[in-house]
């Protein structure tokens, strides 16, 4: 067993969560504990979410489900039986943490049958205020919580990633919030209720937003690719351009390795022959991002843009990696793929389906020297049913 | 009783990345010990904005204060070689050390996993760095902002066909002090059974990629690249962003299956029998598009909102800024929270966005000014004599 796989080794988490709060468990599981997945007898919503494998649906063939169930074990259980009910019963006695996506479970409950038990309900805008048990995906706590506002072009609707990534926020925290419960337990002995919410984990993707509001009553809105936050006179900076295969991450900025960037863009460009009397003129010793006039920033940008745009995405990333200067391409999957840094790390993980080997991010982090373990699939619908409840199956 | 009581942390890091994870632990009751060097300013203290009365100076720095809430502060100069014995003699009186600087840059001061876990054998040290400490790009300097452009998010934001648009923030960084908290809390927990300390190497990088597996399996399996599409999404229709009455007042709304179409139809009156499937409905989805537009073009944000919601369909107002500052549903929950400054008055902290029935934390006070726990942790938690004290600051050890 690796390091990785035995941080949370003996920690039982029952995962009764659908898609909104399932990467939760994986994230646990991630770390060694014993999750499973516990589901009804015709199975999770999830299954059904495309994308699927090859574009035909299937019960394992859901491409998110199998994501966001990769290292766990799962049941089937039929709570509106007396059977299933004493499946539950015996499965919430030796758990140490349960995770749902709605209120079905009371902690009062959870906790005559386990007082050591944590439970975990994750749910749009959290168990308990005037939005509670108001319906909401992820489009709706995006935009609650003031992150969708802040995406998009001037003038036009905002927008979201195209990848859901609320889900993956809360889950996030709803792990972060087990374990604080856990080390919790460890002074106390009892367990208790995690309640997290997606509006409040959206909320937390955009501070310097309510750091501006808060101290200077300054309202910050989309600008498309352009930053704001950097200025003390109100100007803004580009951060996304246009190159010549693609787009890059590239701003003026300040600071020690701000400065060298400067220092460093204007010797690339007279390498390429490319003129830039305004970059040229800087001291970029002495440059101060935090002062500079919105007319001076555009004149700056007005020489940078055309540089860029001769370069391939591949060309920038390697022309700032050796010049140690700050930027980035804007990758898509198949750059993520090709990246040097994922492949000199061993980061890439392959997930076994019915049709075979898929990659999928390695873990997190290195424990110890080790990366979380590789991947067990997703459970087929009630594949562990005779492993956990140590019984012949219905 | 707070979860983790009784735990001290220490931490060298700078911006978001590394500082918030300790924010996080301070806030449920660990003692967290943020040195830096006045020598070396964090950029949240000297390069960002915003400053009390927009005037720069390290104290009046909203960015540090706001990320670095329930800490005590101190400044220590690593340069100096009695620094880096100091730095070592607080990795013994620490159960965690977190640093977030370019790979190797404390290795090189003598500060190194290897030199900390021989100081201290149960430690759990969190490296958390750009790239991750090994690898061709480890020594790469970076910000979340572009990180998160090589991480496949900006591709996948914004409206077809248009350039993509910035995350608002450094949202990867955000990420990957998500699992860097995760990372400590369960070392930790392996630390209670058996004792053993942990190093972890945390690439933000890699820990930004978790929220990326869908799309990276999508194009394993299937060979597709995917892309930006503005806010349509493959399964609910209609599903998207739509202008409301006023100056740029916005509402998202989506609609899920065919009963929801019902409920949608009966709220709106916009009633075609085409649009009873959801086939139907994406087969016209840019004229459904128009008519939801005009629907909602006709009316207050907050209205259309309260009636699709009282119709039992997804709906929510886009919320600005300020409005998220007063907003009921995170009042409640104590989301934002008024805390004191020395400097700056008071400022507004964030506390987690999960709450415990139990053991609840909350931020306290805002982040600490240079050196202000100086004497408290050179001599209040070290033992140093005020002699000792008194001739390591006048040879600028402390700086």
């Amino acid at each position: 067993m690796t390091a990785a796989a035995s941080l949370l080794d003996g920690v039982v988490v029952l995962d009764v969560a659908t898609s909104a709060g399932a990467h939760c468990g994986r994230v646990l599981a991630d770390l060694g504990a014993d999750v499973i997945k516990v589901e009804p007898p015709d199975g999770d919503p999830g299954r059904g979410a495309p994308p699927f494998i090859g574009g035909r649906p299937g019960p394992d063939r859901s491409l998110p489900w199998l994501a966001l169930n990769a290292n766990k074990r799962g049941v089937t259980v039929d709570r509106g039986t007396e059977r299933g009910r004493a499946q539950w019963a015996g499965l919430v006695a030796r758990a140490d943490v349960v995770v749902q996506s709605d209120a079905t479970l009371a902690y009062e409950d959870v906790a005559r049958a386990n007082a050591r038990a944590v439970l975990v309900t994750i749910t749009p805008y959290g168990a308990t205020g005037p939005l509670a048990g108001i319906p909401a995906s992820d489009l709706e706590v995006t935009a609650a919580s003031g992150a969708l506002h802040l995406a998009g072009e001037p003038g036009r609707a905002p927008v979201r990633t195209t990848l859901p990534q609320s889900p993956f926020w809360t889950g996030m925290y709803a792990a972060m919030g087990a374990l604080t419960a856990l080390a919790a337990r460890a002074l106390t002995g009892r367990g208790q209720h995690v309640d997290v919410s997606a509006q409040a984990s959206m909320a937390t993707v955009h501070p310097p937003a309510i750091v501006f509001w808060d101290l200077l009553r300054e309202e910050h809105h989309r600008l498309g690719p352009y930053l704001l936050g950097r200025s003390i006179v109100g100007a803004r900076f580009r951060n996304i351009w246009p190159c010549a295969d693609g787009h890059v991450s590239f701003a003026i900025q300040g600071g020690a390795i701000g400065r060298h960037t400067g220092r460093s863009l204007v010797a690339w460009m007279r390498e390429r022959a490319f003129d830039a009397p305004r970059l040229s003129a800087v001291d970029w010793d002495a440059f101060d991002n935090r002062t500079l006039a919105q007319a001076d920033v555009d004149a700056l940008e007005a020489e940078i843009g055309p540089f860029l745009l001769t370069l391939t995405k591949r060309e920038f990333f390697e022309g700032v990696v050796a010049r140690n200067m700050l930027g980035y391409p804007v990758s898509d999957v198949r750059d993520l793929r090709a990246d040097a840094q994922l492949a000199a790390r061993e980061f890439w993980r392959t997930l076994p389906t019915e049709e075979g080997d898929l990659a999928l991010p390695g873990g997190f982090a290195i424990f110890d020297g080790a990366r979380p373990r590789a991947c067990r699939p997703a459970p087929r619908l009630g594949e562990h049913n005779a492993e956990v409840f140590g019984a012949v199956p219905a | 009783m707070k979860p983790l009581e009784g735990v001290r942390v220490v931490e060298l890091g700078w911006a978001a990345a590394g500082p918030l994870v300790g924010k996080y632990l301070a806030n449920f009751g660990a003692d967290v010990i943020h040195l830096e060097s006045s020598t070396a300013p964090d950029v949240f203290r000297s390069a960002y904005p915003p400053f009390k009365d927009n005037v720069p100076g390290p104290d009046r720095a909203a960015m540090f204060a706001f990320y670095n809430d329930g800490k005590r502060g101190a400044t220590l100069n690593l340069r100096d070689e009695r620094a880096v014995r100091i730095a070592l003699r607080l990795a013994g009186e620490a159960d965690v050390w977190i640093e977030s600087f370019p790979a190797g840059t404390l290795g090189r001061r003598g500060l190194g996993a290897d030199a900390l876990r021989r100081a201290n054998p149960s430690l759990v040290v969190l490296s958390s760095c750009n790239q991750g400490q090994t690898g061709p790009h480890a020594q790469h300097p970076g910000y979340g902002s572009q990180l998160t452009a090589l991480a496949g998010f900006n591709e996948l934001l914004g409206e077809r066909g248009r350039t993509p648009v910035i995350l608002y923030g450094p949202y990867i960084d955000y990420i990957a002090v998500g699992y860097g908290v995760i990372a400590v809390l369960a070392a930790l927990e392996r630390r209670r059974r058996t004792g053993e300390g942990c190093r972890i190497d945390l690439s933000q990088y890699e820990a930004g990629l978790q929220f990326m597996a869908p799309a990276i399996l999508e194009h394993a399996a299937n060979g597709t690249v995917p892309t930006r599409d503005g806010d349509r999404d493959p399964v609910a229709v209609p599903h998207g962003v739509y202008p409301c009455r006023g100056d740029d007042a916005w509402i998202a709304l989506s609609v899920w299956d065919d009963a929801e179409w019902t409920r949608f139809a009966g709220a709106t009156g916009i009633d075609d029998r085409a649009y009873a499937s959801a086939a139907g409905r994406r087969a016209r989805e840019a004229e459904l598009d128009a008519r939801v537009a005009s629907w909602t073009r006709s009316r207050p944000r907050d209205a259309a909102v309260g009636a699709l919601r009282t119709a039992g369909v997804h709906a929510a107002p886009v919320a600005s800024v300020s409005e998220l500052a007063t907003d009921p549903q995170l009042a409640e929950r104590g989301f934002w929270r008024d805390v004191p400054h020395p400097v700056l008055g008071r400022l507004t902290a964030m506390s987690a966005p999960f709450t415990l029935s139990d053991t609840p934390g909350l931020p306290e006070r805002g982040g600490p000014l240079l050196g202000e726990h100086n004497e408290a942790v050179y001599r209040g938690l070290l033992g140093m004599s005020e002699e000792e004290y008194a001739a390591l600051s006048a040879a600028g050890v402390f700086a």
